[in-house]
Formats: structure tokens, C-alpha cells, sequence
């Protein structure tokens, strides 16, 4: 019986590498998706041209922008005088500009022994993108902070991912996406091209049980996912540098049980669906929309609705992406996501229980 | 009126280095049942695409109903009609809705649409079930009202794909009752099949072995000539010369 | 024994009576065949039969084995060929074939005996994708599989459906062959003209069995005079010759109507009666299996 099994899963991966196309989709799109959302669609602070109002061009002055100047992220484009702030945010030449109040030096040394109250240094962002403002702001005040942060007189401090770059952000995202996608869509279309074609009916009649009929599938499919999950591991640490510090190991582990999960989930529609168009309906509408939507992906799910807050907890990619980004971004070690790791655990078993039962060896 | 209304002169069709169609050439007179056979793979459905107006000769000429095959293709389409057993009519719209729909591709007025689509279900004995979902029917009546429908802006030509396959043999009757009756008014069939028993009830049948017609003559005279005692006896004779598969 | 025996079986779905209450059994060795058009319930029998669905009420036993309780049994048994076309078209004519095998757990070569006479028409292509096969080489590679294992029982669904006409003479030759090595066959198929090629038949409409018996004995049922008509216009020929007295029925059959009389009928009355009609011909002709099935669908 080992013989048949192994015949079973060298023809499932017959199937796989004969559809060229598929096959170059599932690989491209990962790597497609990395590079669009680590580079293209960016949130993060990067090239923000900064032009300086200074009355007094002191020391503490110089100083501050000398950092800002330094930082790779901020371009010096020059001082301005106070009323060509607007013109210069509007014509685009500066993106943001920093105003240092009158006797900046002698207030910051003030502010420092608690005697000053007001503000000494105001920022003007440019806010027509909303969120490289937000964030550059942010990461601009905790560089001009830096050397004087124990004289400021309120503290922010971007921990983690200082400069807020959004590829950290999407990477675990992506991951959470793409293997839904692999394991789940394509398992579930493999399967019910069989019932489709006809070629289930010459299987049931055999004595070869369902279960192994499953697993057989599985295999391959659980191959490439492993290789999509390299190919993305690899991109997130040499093209987008994420550090990543947290271990490689956690991560790769917690995925193969994600990646489980999702094979489970695969085999469920499949026993729901009949043909391939609505398999693919069905991962699409039913699994996609709420990863997109409810596992923290896009939005942050403090900021969704109480009654989505709800939902997103039985949405599987919630507790992973949560689990990765903790892992791969705060560089916790596996330990720390125990809790993300029961419930994927538990919701694996109960998903490949429920369809298990319910993919019968009969037609109806 | 001109009485031939299919003519074709030596039509060839090629893809690459592939010849489809090789030199056919045959008339359809007014009102007859022609039969067009053929294994398959033997260039059936492209020698018919081309009648169709739906495919350019690569050479050779043929005209349908007076409109000529390489540069008149839209007109023709619109003085013909069509019916497969495997496309006819949409299951989840009502017997009335689908004549509707076919009356109106033609370019049937609404009054014209109401007055034969009337008519054609009174003689079909089918008024009772003008609301119903096409879905529902039993396959047999499917069958007679998509050829029905297939007439319903009075074309010509009607060209049937394998029409009665798989149908029981009462239906089957009715249906070519029906065809018969249609031929006996003036419309020209054109029937494309592989079924040989379906070849029986034609006027005159035509055998295509590897893309070239072999034979052409009425089923008495082909049986005669073939000294068989059937159209599938008299094609396996032919067709077991052929080169080519599918 | 028997090695299909059916009693009393239906199926529904949903309000329509897929089959209603079949019965019949059939012999070790013999070539059965379920001859009836779409919508009969021939493919509901076979899924039936090879355990794919369970039945409304009735009771079946294949190769001894109930088709309710023991169809694990039945399965491993049985060679199943579906109506359509169900390899796997991305893999090679070998790959399916070594596929099936290993499903079943033997091996090509210990089943080489059994399949080779169809298998070797195929063989100068077994490198080849079968979806990129001809109708019927597909349908040869399809019995190969079914026969891997070495069946006691084959269920052959519309095996012909689709396929020209010297490929579908060769099916039944190639059946005919199977034969000899003790295989039971239960085969369906819509055209009455195969009916010929079988041992006995069941003929099937609308979910049940009209009649059973051997092609000749079916034949033989049909106990009224037949003639064969024809005349230059077909069309008035048919809705004259059905007012004439003494006529029972009169439908087309391919070149000729064949004529059904009863006791009323008298040959020379009946050509006065359409004596207006340009080349009428009359003969009497032998009735075939259509005409019966088409007398049974009446009563």
C-alpha cells in the first residue's frame, strides 16, 4: 500500500509541474508581492526634503541639523526664511520644514532643567499623504530628540522599527496571504478538478481510501508552500532587510503549522464545492476578503469595530501574522507567541477533523 | 428562385501545413436533407464553420443561401439557422424568454417575435408550457423546441449538429417528423453527424475521410454501391482507409 | 450464480424517480447490456452498482457483496469505466496506466496478458498526454485502466457515446475478446443497433426496465405485421398513410416509415388510398429492436 501512496503523490506533482502557468503564478506572486508593497506602496519615511527656519543659526541649531542632515532617510535642502514656508511646501521643494524658536539654545537648556514649558522647536509637514507624514514627523522628532532627549520635555520612541518602514509591517502579512493562496486555494481546485473531470468516481471505486487520497495531495502542495516560504524568507532578510532576530527557526516552524492550517482549510471547501469556478469563489470570498480585511494585515485590528475586533479572532491569519510580526520585527523568540500558537494548533485540528468527516467515499 | 442554395467549389481550408478541408465541392438543392459525415477529425466542423460564415476559406469559393462564404459572411449568418445538441437553449430562462431572446438576435420585431413564437407553439402543442423553465423539460421536448427556435426567423438553411443523439426513439420520431415537415415547406437542412443511423433519414448524404468528401448519393444508392446493408457499414468501408485521427 | 442480481431498486432526486424499482440479474461471463436513451437511469444503475451512491429502497449484490453493506468488498472487485472521460489528460498514456495500477496495487506487467490486445493499439503513443488523444484511443486507454486490476465485474457507461463508427465496432470486438477470459460486463449505451453485440438486454426508458431478453428473443416479441413505406415526398406519405384504416402506427426509420397494422388491414386497400402519391413502394421488412422499444414506449 506504501507503493500506491508514493504513485499518488508523484502524480499529484506530475499535475503541478505540467501546468506551467500555475506553477510560475504561485512563484511570482510572493516575490511580486514583496517587492510592490516592500517598495512601490510605501508608508515610510524616505527622502523627505526638510528646509530650516532659524532665526539664530547657534550651535544647538547646527547641531540639529546636522543630524537631520546626516540621516538618510531626511535631505537638508537649506534655510528659508519665516515667509517662505508656505511657498516652499506648496511648490514641493521642501516636504517638511523645521522652525526653531527664538534663543533656541538657551530655552533647550531651560527646557532641560524643567523651567521651560512651551514649545521650542515647531514642525511643518506637508500632510497631503497622510501617512508619510504621520510617520516622518514622528521618526524626524525622535532624531532631533536624539542627543537632547533627556532635556525634551515629552518622549516618543518608534521601538523596533524606528524609521517605520512598512515592508516589516507587510512581510508578515504577505505570509499570512500567500500561503492561504497556495495551500488552500490550489489543494481545494486540485481536488475538485477530480470530481469535476469525472476521475474521482474511478478513484472511489478502488480500494484506495479517501484519507490517503488527501494526503497524497497534500504533499506536494506542502512542497511548494515550504519553497514559497524560503523564497520569502530570503527576500524579507537580503532585499528588504528585515533583521529578522527573534530566529528563523520560530518563524519557520509557526509557519509549517500555518501552513498545515491552511491545507486543512483547502480540503474543507473542497468538500463544499463541486465545481472549480466556485472552489476558487469560495477561497476567494470566504478566506481572502477576511485576511485582507480583519487579521491586522491592513488596518490594525485595535482600530477596527468591536464587532469585527470579535470576528478577526476566528480568522486563522490574525494569530499568525500577529505571531510573525512579533516574531520577526520585536525579535521575540517562539516562547513569547505560545498563545498565537495553541489556537493555530487548535484550529488546525479541528478544521482537518470536521473535513475529514465530511469527505465521504460516496458521490452524495 | 435560384434552387440551389448550398454550392461549394473545391473550399480548402489549411492550418499551417495542415490541410482541414481539401478541395470539397457539392450542391444543396431547396429542400433537401443533406447529410454531412464524417469521423471525427475528418474536417467536418471546419468545412461547416466556413458555411457558417464563421471561418475564411483558404481557398476555393461556395455560396449560402446567394451570400458568398469569403466576403459575406455577416449575411449569411443572419439567413441561417443553427442548432447542437450540446449549446441550444439557456436552462434558466422560460421557454418564452429563450424565444424571445433568439427571435430578437435575428433582428425579429416584438410583433413579428409574438406572432411566430404564438404559432410555433400552438403546432408544437406547447402553449401550456410557455412560462416554464427551459431546465425543467424533459430532453426531448428541449430538443424539438431548440430546432424550432433554430427557425424561428425562417432562415434558409438550418445546419444540426448531431441533433438527436442520446434521444429515445419516439422523440426521435417527432423530431424528424418536424425536420421533414420544415424541409417539405422549402427550408434547406444541413445535417452535420457522426450517428450513421442519423444519415438514414437524410436525402442525400455526403462521407468526409480526411478532409476530402468520398462519397456523395443518396443512402439507397450508396448502400448499393458500398453493397452494404447500412450508412455505417457503407462509412466503415470508407472510413477505414483514413490516415489521420482527431 | 449470479453475479449482478438486482431487486426492487429505485432512486430519486429531489421528485424526479431516477430509477423505479429495477430488477434483473446476470449471469458469470455474460456481456449484459442496458440499452436506453438519456435520462433511462442507466448511469444512476452504475453508481449503483459500483457503490457510489446508496439507494432509496431495493436491495443489489454484486459478486455476492451488498452494495450497501459491503461495498469495500465490491470495490476491488469491480472495473468501472464512467460516461465521460475520466483520465487524468496532463499524464501520459503510461503515466495513467502505471497510475491505475499502483492504486490497485499490481503491476503492469501481471495484468500485461489481459489488457495487451487493447493496450497494443495504443502502445506506439504511450508517451503521448491522453487528452491529446483521439476519441477512440481515449477510449481504449479508459478500458486499460478499468482491466488493470484484473476485474471480475466491468460497468461500462456509455462506453461508444461519441465515438465513430469503426472505433465503436471495435469496442464491442474488444469486448467480445473480454468475454473469454470470464469476465461478466454490464454495459449501457444509447444506440439500439449495438444491442445486437450483447448476450441479453434490458431495455430501459424513463427509470425502469421495459423488457429483458436476448436480442432475438426481443425481436421476436414484436407480433405485429411490419412494412417498410416510401414514396418520392416522405412528408405527405407519413400523415396519409396514418388516416388508412387498419393502420396501428407509422413513423420514420430512416429511408423508409415503417408501417404497424392491425387485423383492418388489407395491402391493396391501403395502396388505393394512396394511389395519389408519386413512387409509393411497399414491402414487408423485419422489425428491429428500435421498433420494439418504440412499441413498448406506447403501450
Amino acid at each position: 500500500m506504501e507503493r500506491n501512496f508514493a504513485s499518488f503523490v508523484k502524480k499529484e506533482s506530475l499535475h503541478i509541474l505540467r501546468d506551467t502557468r500555475t506553477m510560475l503564478v504561485v512563484m511570482l506572486i510572493p516575490i511580486i508581492l514583496m517587492i510592490l508593497f516592500g517598495f512601490a506602496i510605501s508608508t515610510e519615511v524616505n527622502n523627505v526634503n526638510v528646509a530650516v527656519v532659524a532665526p539664530e543659526r547657534t550651535d544647538g541649531v547646527h547641531d540639529a541639523v546636522e543630524r537631520l542632515a546626516q540621516n538618510g532617510y531626511f535631505t537638508f535642502k537649506g534655510y528659508i526664511s519665516q515667509n517662505e514656508i508656505d511657498q516652499c511646501l506648496r511648490s514641493g521643494k521642501a516636504n517638511a520644514v523645521v522652525v526653531f524658536a527664538q534663543g533656541y539654545d538657551r530655552r533647550a537648556a531651560q527646557a532641560a532643567a524643567g523651567i521651560e514649558t512651551k514649545p521650542i522647536i515647531q514642525l511643518i509637514f506637508d500632510a497631503s499623504n497622510v501617512n508619510t507624514a504621520g510617520s516622518a514627523s514622528a521618526y524626524m522628532q525622535s532624531v532631533l530628540l536624539g542627543t537632547a532627549s533627556q532635556q525634551a520635555m515629552f518622549e516618543t520612541r518608534m521601538l523596533f522599527n524606528p524609521q517605520m518602514k512598512s515592508a516589516y509591517n507587510f512581510v508578515p502579512g504577505i505570509m499570512g496571504l500567500i500561503f492561504i493562496l497556495v495551500c488552500a486555494m490550489m489543494t481545494s481546485v486540485s481536488i475538485v478538478r477530480e470530481k469535476e473531470v469525472g476521475t474521482m468516481e474511478v478513484l472511489l471505486v478502488s480500494p484506495v481510501r479517501p484519507v490517503k487520497i488527501i494526503f497524497a495531495k497534500m504533499i506536494p502542495y506542502f512542497a511548494i508552500s515550504c519553497i514559497v516560504l524560503v523564497t520569502i524568507l530570503l527576500l524579507a532578510r537580503y532585499l528588504l532587510g528585515v533583521p529578522m532576530t527573534g530566529g528563523v527557526c520560530g518563524i519557520f516552524s509557526l509557519s509549517l503549522l500555518y501552513l498545515l492550517l491552511s491545507l486543512s482549510l483547502g480540503l474543507l471547501v473542497s468538500t463544499i464545492a463541486t465545481t472549480q469556478v466556485a472552489a476558487l469563489l469560495i477561497s476567494a470570498m470566504v478566506m481572502m476578503m477576511p485576511i485582507l480585511m480583519l487579521s491586522g494585515m491592513l488596518f490594525p485590528i485595535e482600530n477596527l469595530p468591536i464587532f469585527f475586533q470579535v470576528v478577526s479572532n476566528i480568522v486563522p491569519a490574525r494569530w499568525y501574522i500577529d505571531a510573525v510580526r512579533k516574531m520577526m520585527i520585536q525579535g521575540l523568540p517562539i516562547m513569547a507567541v505560545w498563545k498565537n500558537c495553541v489556537i493555530l494548533l487548535g484550529m488546525t485540528a479541528v478544521i482537518l477533523a470536521v473535513s475529514l468527516k465530511k469527505f465521504k467515499d460516496k458521490l452524495e | 428562385m435560384n434552387d440551389i442554395v448550398i454550392s461549394v467549389r473545391d473550399l480548402t481550408k489549411r492550418f499551417g501545413d495542415f490541410t482541414a478541408v481539401d478541395h470539397i465541392s457539392f450542391d444543396v438543392r431547396r429542400g433537401e436533407i443533406f447529410g454531412f459525415l464524417g469521423a471525427n477529425g475528418a474536417g467536418k466542423t471546419t468545412a461547416m464553420r466556413m458555411l457558417c460564415g464563421l471561418s475564411y476559406p483558404t481557398s476555393g469559393s461556395g455560396t449560402v443561401a446567394g451570400f458568398d462564404v469569403r466576403t459575406e459572411g455577416e449575411l449569411i449568418k443572419r439567413h441561417i439557422g443553427y442548432m447542437s445538441q450540446r449549446f441550444s437553449l439557456y436552462n434558466d430562462l422560460t421557454v418564452w424568454e429563450n424565444m424571445r431572446l433568439f427571435a430578437g438576435i435575428y433582428g425579429l420585431t416584438a410583433k413579428q417575435t409574438n406572432e411566430r413564437a404564438t404559432e410555433l407553439l400552438e403546432r408544437l402543442n406547447f402553449s401550456s408550457e410557455r412560462n416554464t423553465l427551459v431546465g425543467s423539460l424533459p430532453l426531448g421536448w428541449k430538443q424539438k423546441l431548440s430546432f424550432v427556435i433554430a427557425t424561428i426567423h425562417r432562415p434558409d438553411v438550418v445546419f444540426l449538429d448531431e441533433p438527436t443523439g442520446g434521444v429515445d426513439p419516439v422523440t426521435r420520431r417527432q423530431f424528424w417528423e418536424m425536420i421533414y415537415e420544415a424541409a417539405e415547406n422549402g427550408t434547406t437542412i444541413f445535417v452535420t453527424t457522426h450517428y450513421m443511423d442519423e444519415a438514414e433519414y437524410c436525402t442525400r448524404a455526403s462521407i468526409m475521410v480526411d478532409g476530402k468528401v468520398c462519397a456523395l448519393d443518396t443512402p439507397a444508392r450508396l448502400k448499393q454501391q458500398f453493397a452494404a446493408e447500412s450508412m455505417d457499414e457503407v462509412f466503415r468501408t470508407l472510413a477505414r482507409g483514413a490516415q489521420r485521427g482527431e | 450464480m449470479a453475479v449482478i442480481e438486482v431487486q426492487n431498486l429505485s432512486k430519486s432526486y429531489g421528485n424526479v424517480k431516477a430509477l423505479d424499482g429495477v430488477s434483473f440479474s446476470v449471469e458469470r461471463g455474460e456481456l449484459f447490456g442496458l440499452i436506453g436513451p438519456d435520462g433511462a437511469g442507466k448511469t444512476t444503475l452504475f453508481r449503483l452498482l459500483t457503490t457510489l451512491i446508496n439507494p432509496d429502497s431495493g436491495s443489489a449484490t454484486v459478486d455476492g457483496y451488498d452494495i450497501r453493506d459491503e461495498y469495500l468488498a465490491i470495490r476491488s472487485r469491480v472495473g468501472y469505466m464512467p460516461g465521460r472521460f475520466s483520465l487524468y489528460p496532463d499524464l501520459s498514456v503510461e503515466e495513467n496506466l502505471q497510475f491505475f495500477a499502483a492504486m490497485f496495487g499490481v503491476t503492469m506487467e501481471e495484468s500485461y496478458e489481459l489488457i495487451a490486445p487493447i493496450y497494443k493499439q495504443i502502445e506506439p503513443f504511450r508517451k503521448r498526454r491522453a487528452g491529446k488523444l483521439s476519441g477512440g484511443m481515449k477510449q481504449k486507454l479508459a478500458l486499460s485502466c478499468a482491466l488493470i486490476h484484473n476485474p471480475g465485474v466491468l460497468f461500462l457507461d456509455e462506453p461508444t457515446t461519441g465515438v465513430d463508427a469503426v472505433s465503436r465496432s471495435e469496442f464491442w470486438d474488444m469486448l467480445a475478446g473480454l468475454k473469454e477470459h470470464g469476465i461478466t460486463i454490464l454495459v449501457s449505451t444509447p444506440y439500439m443497433d449495438e444491442a445486437s453485440r450483447c448476450d441479453r438486454i434490458a431495455l430501459c426508458c424513463e427509470g425502469r426496465i421495459l423488457e429483458i431478453d436476448t436480442p432475438e428473443g426481443i425481436v421476436q416479441g414484436f407480433d405485429r405485421p411490419l412494412y417498410g413505406i416510401s414514396a418520392k415526398n416522405m412528408f405527405a406519405l407519413l400523415e396519409r398513410a396514418r388516416e388508412v384504416n387498419g393502420v396501428v402506427d407509422c413513423y420514420p426509420f430512416g429511408e423508409k416509415h415503417h408501417l404497424v397494422v392491425g387485423d383492418g388491414f388489407d395491402e391493396k386497400k391501403f395502396r388505393n388510398a394512396l394511389a395519389d402519391i408519386e413512387g409509393i413502394e411497399i414491402s414487408t421488412v423485419k422489425p428491429t429492436i428500435e421498433d420494439m422499444f418504440i412499441k413498448l414506449m406506447k403501450r
